[in-house]
């Protein structure tokens, strides 16, 4: 039975390790160390510091305070001199605005307190969506370390005048002589730099204009221009489709902008079409771990297996190999056919000919998924382009060179090379935010606004059209590439103004312009024809076939869900965001699967303090090789492949803690996300210290945490069924009579009708497990960061947290045999006398299940319990429920005893071991005056020795309550929703917050659902967090 | 004693007297120097300060020309013909019309068409003889010195030499009687010897002292202790004397004219200076015979008009030239009312929603020249005022339901704060 799986969180766990079962059973993973020195009697007794001295220190520090606290220091207060109109001290004001940073590209709203921007939130008008980097972007704003402040000219800081002078009559000199100069960005996606960029060149001939990506997805644009003449992404509207097979795109994750939105829309299961996910991938991404079914394939199997579809869909036999997942590509086939203009094929390649061959298959299904006439401006970099600048500039045929935001000496596998020849160029220009590596070996180093300062405008898709505007003053000496270029051309207009004009003449069509930037987008009719020229789709099999060369090791490079790209590589916010597949912080590492990781020698051994060792290996690839890189044993990783994260690895003027894992873009030749020819090999000796979290807040081994079921016993079985149901709530013996435990209570009840009472439901089905909430609840609550050693202890601090677990089917097999469900005991049993397995060996059969884990992932946070365990044991009554709902913390009253945290059987509470403000210790954004900024002035920054939790965001449901009462009106019917900044922050909707005493609130129905249940609901907890089983589509009939 | 009150008396008596001949004469003197037609002089004073004085003054250009004397400067006609309709003049052509709209940049001035010639007069008459002399009790200045407080050690230093002084004597006069044959009584000092003794001989009274003097002490200690950080009377000398008692006192301005975050936000906001310019830009001094006691000393005139020049300063202001320098100062202000960073105190939800007054934790601000803190401002003393005070329902929609609800539930109407959760630590402390 679904809901009976055994869910593990670690492979160590699996081995039935000791350290993991009593790790288990604490809630502190690391115990105090008093044992140790009082133990000790010789050492204390030669300690320095004897008993008497202890007495006096301690006696005359108390006095010293108390003294000290007499006497309140003189606090002064500034008004403004002229207070601009629309800001009310202490209220927020909201612009709408779009991050387009050349990776992440959303519509967005910033909240601003007295013109500081501290949050950052989806536009949901302009149906935008944000991940856990654009959420974080507000941090990257008041990076003092890595933001460059003035402009320079070598190392000398010089003004913006002489800047403009010199470069001016550089540029000048290169124009008259007729040299090359490239002008090098990313992927701006913006139609009025656009514009100015070519007013640039009309005015600078010489100059070229190259876009590269940083991840690239040139094969797929080079592939989608082939076949529809036009440079640019196709777009995929998941909602629409029934069955998705995926070769290695990690559409839920960063591929190709994300599609987590769409997706989550179509896995409704009570619309009677919920979608079915194929994923045949190396890695195990976040894809992988949403699907249905998930088929380990090495990276050269993948391209295989697609050709091997699109003959068995069509019949016809392009040149292929067979390969070891064939089997499943005929029930695919047979599905997608099944499925017909609702299935979709998309394929991760970075090869164009494999991009080809998915298009040909989606041309065949006539697929209304795939939609090639809005096609996606975004990541529209060109590879060919930039080999040629690379190989100019190496050639000196180039002579100028201008950078935009781009940091190739970091990011280009050729990187090294690139900065030797940049220092020969007569002019070189780093135009960035950074001051990354890039701009240190240019001549000319010019500092630019973040995009938080900046006014701009996107166009993501033809027609809907994105407008950034400024919600802070300049922090730094900064300006804007477009006024920048605007003043090298000769134009002396404002770009403010330029922007204005461009918009009114060629966007706006005489809409208002003030309307659009309040709404922060703007939406055009435009009709896209498409025309389609046709490909030799056997010509291209063939290329695929020959560019595909099988090896023993073959590598995929991702990027990760936290760093990305590695452009906020300096962000402690997303250093310190676990992974959510290896719930591992500060490091990016190689993942091997388990039987390489046998064979090699790899292990991950859990140390007594929970956190998780590693050996170091070498990767080489064609004879480029990268050394002491961790490596994590991961489960789901296809046999022979291993894979690495980009966008680690930096060091140029990064914090010293930030400085962390290795630079695969080395690896990264050709902008090629599959390398063959890979190599690893064990390095002898070190270990590598993980900063791992998912050993630390295992559940104790209680069952009901998780429960999921299939969409065919969804529909079929009664959710309380006693023998079968998939949602049984818990039952107790009552007068004799089997009744459902929440019917009962030991004490009497309060009363909770008048007033709000809030509720948050969490659809386990539509969560991606993508942390946008995580960081979103970071932003909103003054959450510090750690650091690498405390997260390594287990002493994170995040509030809300996506426990990551992979389940197997052990239980299932048991279940075939006997026709009943087991139990720990029935199963060991079964393990011993039916299959003949010691206790350790039971695990070893469920080992071979985890070579392909199923996963699944639960937001876990405060459950807020209406009977709740931390309240009782407080001898301080510093956590107290209150009538909305909310359990409350309340750290002013807090004297650190833990005892709430021991006893609370979610392990959700969190405890300040440090002062983690204004210490150097914790020199991350709390310590130094820009960083102070991002903090939310309605949440108390906690102190040491305090406890801290979820608070289900109570400074912003009160402020929605007391907007309503100024008002004189009732609270609107989900105006709570994004008070919690996790459900303001979720893109798929899997989370919503309300008031359950509001019958017209949405969570209502969702509070009552059949899908419904409490985590550990026989504890009697009572939580005001609902979770929605997850339900996955097996495809049965 | 006596002879102190006595004292205190005869100086009162005297002072008076001096006082009354001193106004006497005074007053005699003013009749006789001027006549003065005082229903004429009121009556413009009346309409110039309504109509006038927001661009005018008598003795100092301001956004309009000084016009104490203007009679003697132009004719009564063209002043009636300027006043009632400057514009039509100058399109006319009147040179000397155009000559002083252009010494004044073009700032153009309202017509008073509405002004019939008699009241134009009077307001010319008030601008020749101008403000009604103030006859200054001359008295009043030493008898406030005389009122001011000492300070407090002194009185008892008095009282203890007083009391000396009565032993002293007492002594003297009985050594004086016992010399003159009285019985000699027994020295009182070898008495309170025996007593002494009896106490040191009795075990009660030694528990019972004991027991006295460490529940005094303690309720002392706890006193104390309680008070730490409770800043109540909390008084420092801020960078302006700026006087809550002319402001929000005397001249009623609204306490939310200034501090108008207070109904939309947490903060009530102190203002920025531009606000303070609304009215000061047109008062650059205080009125005659403003006094304003500060840190314990008499501000008068003279210095309060340099206070309203630090305005100036901070919002970049030249007095002189009627014009923003654009060099601000902002001002540092010493904050008063300190809440611990742990308290998140709304003023909106108590101004705009619960409509308190004010003064119910501020007190009486109109009266206080130099603000403090009124309040304890501590935590138990919101509790007990959330604890006692009933919510009003009614008139806000969103409380429709609750009202509703309790009624039908509990057939009552009335809720305080603290049964609506209002005591709740989250509510305040998150």
């Amino acid at each position: 039975m679904a809901s009976n799986k055994k869910y593990w969180q670690s492979v160590e766990e699996l081995k039935g390790s000791s350290i993991v079962e009593t790790l288990s059973k604490n809630e502190f993973v690391e115990e105090i160390p008093t044992d140790e020195f009082l133990g000790d009697k010789e050492t204390l007794e030669n300690s320095s510091t004897s008993r008497r001295d202890f007495l006096k220190y301690v006696g005359f520090t108390t006095a010293a305070a108390t003294l000290a606290a007499c006497e309140g220091p003189v606090k002064k207060s500034i008004p403004y001199v002229v207070k601009p109109h629309d800001t009310i001290l202490g209220v927020a004001d909201w612009y709408a605005s779009t991050i387009a940073d050349g990776y992440d590209f959303a519509n967005v709203l910033v909240k601003t307190r007295e013109g500081r921007p501290l949050l950052i939130m989806p536009n949901k008008d302009a149906n935008g969506s944000t991940n856990a980097r654009v959420q974080a972007s507000v941090l990257s704003l008041y990076d003092e370390q890595l933001r460059l402040k003035e402009p320079r000219k070598g190392e000398t800081t010089i003004s913006w005048n002489t800047a403009h002078s010199e470069i001016g009559q550089e540029l000048a000199q290169l124009k008259e002589a007729n040299e090359s100069v490239v002008l090098l960005t990313g992927t701006l996606a913006s139609p009025s730099t656009e514009k100015i960029i070519s007013e640039f060149i009309v005015a600078y001939p010489n100059v070229k204009h190259v876009v590269y990506d940083a991840i690239s997805e040139s094969g797929t644009a080079d592939a989608f221009e082939a076949m529809f003449g036009q440079r640019a992404l196709p777009n995929y509207h998941f909602e629409k489709a029934q069955t998705i097979v995926s070769f290695g795109a990690d559409f839920i994750g960063d591929w190709q902008g994300g599609f987590e939105k769409g997706y989550a829309a179509s896995r409704n299961p009570d619309s009677g079409h919920m979608s079915y996910l194929v994923q045949f991938e190396a890695n195990m991404s976040l894809t992988g771990a949403n699907a249905d079914k998930r088929v380990v394939t090495k990276p050269s199997d993948q391209v295989f297996a697609l050709i091997n579809l699109y003959n068995t869909i069509t019949g016809s036999s392009l040149p292929s190999k067979a390969t070891p997942v064939d089997a499943y590509i005929k029930d695919v086939a047979s599905a997608l056919k099944k499925s017909g203009s609702h299935g979709v094929v998309v394929s991760g390649s970075s090869d164009k000919n494999a991009q080809l061959i998915a298009f040909a298959i989606n041309d065949v299904l006539q697929s209304i998924v795939f939609d090639a006439a809005n096609p996606l401006h975004i990541r529209k970099g060109n590879d060919t382009d930039l080999a040629q600048v690379v190989a100019d500039m190496k050639a000196g045929k180039v002579k100028g060179l201008l950078t935009y935001n781009v940091d190739p000496v970091y990011n280009l596998s050729v990187g090294t090379e690139f900065a030797e020849a940049t220092k020969k160029l007569n002019l070189s220009v780093a135009m960035s935010v950074q001051n990354d590596a890039t701009a240190n070996v240019t001549q000319y180093t010019l500092p630019m606004t973040h995009f938080l300062e900046s006014w701009g405008d996107v166009m993501m898709t033809e027609g809907n059209y994105g407008l950034v505007q400024p919600t802070i003053q300049n922090l730094f000496n900064t300006a804007q590439l477009q006024e920048v270029l605007l003043k090298w051309s000769g134009n002396t207009v404002s770009y403010h103004d330029y922007l204005k004009a461009y918009w009114s003449s060629n966007i706006l069509g005489g809409k208002s312009w003030n309307k659009a930037l309040h709404d922060g987008f703007f939406t055009r009719e435009v009709s896209n024809k498409v025309s389609k020229s046709s490909i030799d789709v056997v010509s291209v099999a063939n290329a695929l076939k020959k560019a595909t060369k099988t090896s023993e090791f073959e590598l995929t490079l991702f990027s990760s869900t936290a760093i990305g790209d590695g452009k906020q590589a300096n962000n402690p916010w997303l250093q310190e965001f676990p992974d959510p597949i290896t719930r591992a912080a500060w490091d990016n590492y190689v993942t091997v699967s388990m039987a390489d990781a046998r064979e090699l020698g790899f292990t991950n051994p859990v140390k007594d303090n929970g956190a998780i060792n590693g050996n170091y290996a070498t990767v080489s690839v064609n004879g480029v090789s990268l050394e002491n890189v961790p490596v994590m044993v991961q489960p789901g990783q296809a046999p022979g492949s291993i894979g690495l994260a980009l966008g680690y690895g930096r060091k140029t003027n990064l914090k010293e803690e930030m400085q962390v894992g290795v630079n695969a873009y080395t690896l990264y030749a050709d902008s090629n996300n599959v390398q063959y020819g890979v190599s690893i090999e064990k390095t002898s000796g070190a270990v590598h210290e993980f900063a791992c979290t998912q050993v630390q807040k295992t559940i104790a081994g209680r069952h009901d945490i998780l429960k999921e079921t299939t969409l065919k016993d969804y529909t079929t079985i009664d959710p309380k069924d006693h023998k079968n149901g998939w949602n049984v709530p818990a039952m107790v013996s009552y007068d004799h009579q089997e009744v459902e435990a929440k019917s009962i209570d030991l004490w009497e009840e309060h009363n909770r009708e008048i007033g709000h009472h809030f509720n948050l439901s969490i659809d386990l089905t539509s969560c991606t497990g993508c942390g946008a909430c995580v960081i979103a609840c970071h932003a909103e609550n003054n959450v510090p960061v750690v650091g690498k050693k405390e997260v390594r202890v287990g002493r994170d601090m995040h509030w809300l947290r996506i426990d990551r677990y992979y389940s197997s089917g052990v239980e299932a097999k048991f279940n075939e045999v006997y026709n009943k469900e087991p139990n720990s005991q029935s199963i060991r049993e079964f393990a011993k006398d039916s299959l003949g397995l010691g206790d350790g060996a039971m695990y070893a059969a469920l080992e071979t299940e985890a070579e392909n884990p199923q996963v699944a992932f639960q937001p876990m946070m405060c459950q807020h319990c209406n009977h709740a365990p931390c309240e009782t044991v407080c001898p301080v009554a510093a956590t107290t429920h209150g009538r909305q709902g909310q359990n409350q913390m309340t750290y002013n009253r807090c004297v650190g005893t833990r005892y709430c945290a021991n006893n609370c059987p979610y392990r959700v509470r969190r405890f300040n071991w440090f002062s983690y403000s204004d210490n150097k210790e914790f020199d991350f954004n709390m310590n130094n005056d820009y960083g102070k900024m991002v903090l939310n002035p309605d949440v108390v920054v906690r102190s040491r020795g305090v406890m801290e939790k979820c608070s289900f965001c109570i400074q912003s449901t009160q402020a929605v309550i007391l907007k309503a009462k100024k008002e004189g009106r009732k609270v609107g019917n989900d105006d709570f929703n994004d008070a919690c900044a996790c459900a303001a922050a979720c893109s798929t909707g899997a989370m919503v917050f309300g008031d359950v005493n509001n019958e017209e609130d949405p969570i209502v129905p969702l509070a009552a659902d059949k899908r419904a249940y409490h985590v550990l609901d026989y504890l009697q907890t009572k939580p005001n967090v609902v979770y929605q089983v997850k339900v996955r589509n097996t495809n049965e009939a | 004693m006596k002879s102190v009150y006595l004292h205190k008396r005869l100086t009162n008596v005297l002072l008076k007297s001096f006082t009354f001949l001193l106004l006497f004469s005074l007053s005699f003197s003013t009749m006789a120097q001027e006549s003065v037609d005082a229903a004429r002089q009121k009556e413009g004073r009346t309409l110039f300060r309504s109509l006038c004085a927001s661009c005018h003054k008598l003795e100092k250009k301001h956004v309009g020309p000084a016009l104490g004397g203007v009679t003697e400067r132009r004719e009564n006609d063209w002043l009636k013909a300027w006043i009632k309709n400057n514009a039509a003049l100058r399109a006319s052509g009147d040179r000397d019309a155009i000559a002083i709209f252009k010494e004044y940049k073009g700032s153009v001035m309202s017509s008073f068409g509405q002004l019939t010639d008699t009241q134009i007069d009077d307001i010319l008459y008030y601008t020749d003889v101008g403000d009604p002399v103030k006859v200054v009790p001359a008295g009043t200045v030493v008898a406030t010195g005389g009122q001011k407080k000492g300070p407090g050690w002194l009185l008892y230093v008095l009282a203890a030499i007083v009391i000396c002084a009565f032993l002293i004597i007492a002594t003297l006069l009985k050594t004086i009687s016992e010399l003159q044959g009285a019985p000699k009584t027994p020295n009182s000092l070898g008495s309170l010897k025996e007593v002494w003794a009896g106490i040191q001989q009795n075990t009660f009274l030694h528990v019972v002292g004991t027991i006295f003097l460490l529940l005094t002490g303690a309720y002392f200690g706890f006193g104390t202790l309680f008070s730490v950080g409770v800043d109540q009377g909390y008084k420092p000398v801020q960078p302006i004397a700026f006087s809550h008692k002319i402001h929000a006192g005397e001249n009623k301005v609204d306490c939310q004219y200034c501090h108008s975050s207070a109904k939309h936000s947490k903060h009530s906001g102190i203002p920025s200076v531009n606000v303070c310019m609304n009215c000061h830009m047109n008062i650059a001094e205080v009125a005659e015979g403003t006094e304003v006691e500060y840190d314990g000393i008499i501000l008068r005139k003279k210095e309060l008009d340099k206070e309203i020049q630090k305005i100036y300063d901070a919002a970049g202001w030249d007095a002189e030239n009627l014009e923003y320098t654009g060099e601000t100062k902002p001002i540092k202000w010493i904050r008063i009312h300190n809440l611990p960073d742990h308290v998140n105190f709304v003023h909106a939800q108590h101004v705009t929603v619960a409509g308190i007054d004010c003064k119910q934790c501020h007190g009486p601000v109109e009266e206080m020249d130099e603000m403090y803190q009124y309040s304890p401002l501590t935590m138990g003393w919101c509790i007990d005022c959330h604890r006692e005070t009933n919510v009003d329902l009614k008139g806000n929609p969103y409380y429709e339901k609750i009202h509703k609800q309790l009624a039908e539930k509990y057939g009552t109407k009335e809720v305080t704060i603290a049964q609506l959760g209002g005591i709740e630590c989250g509510k305040c402390h998150h």
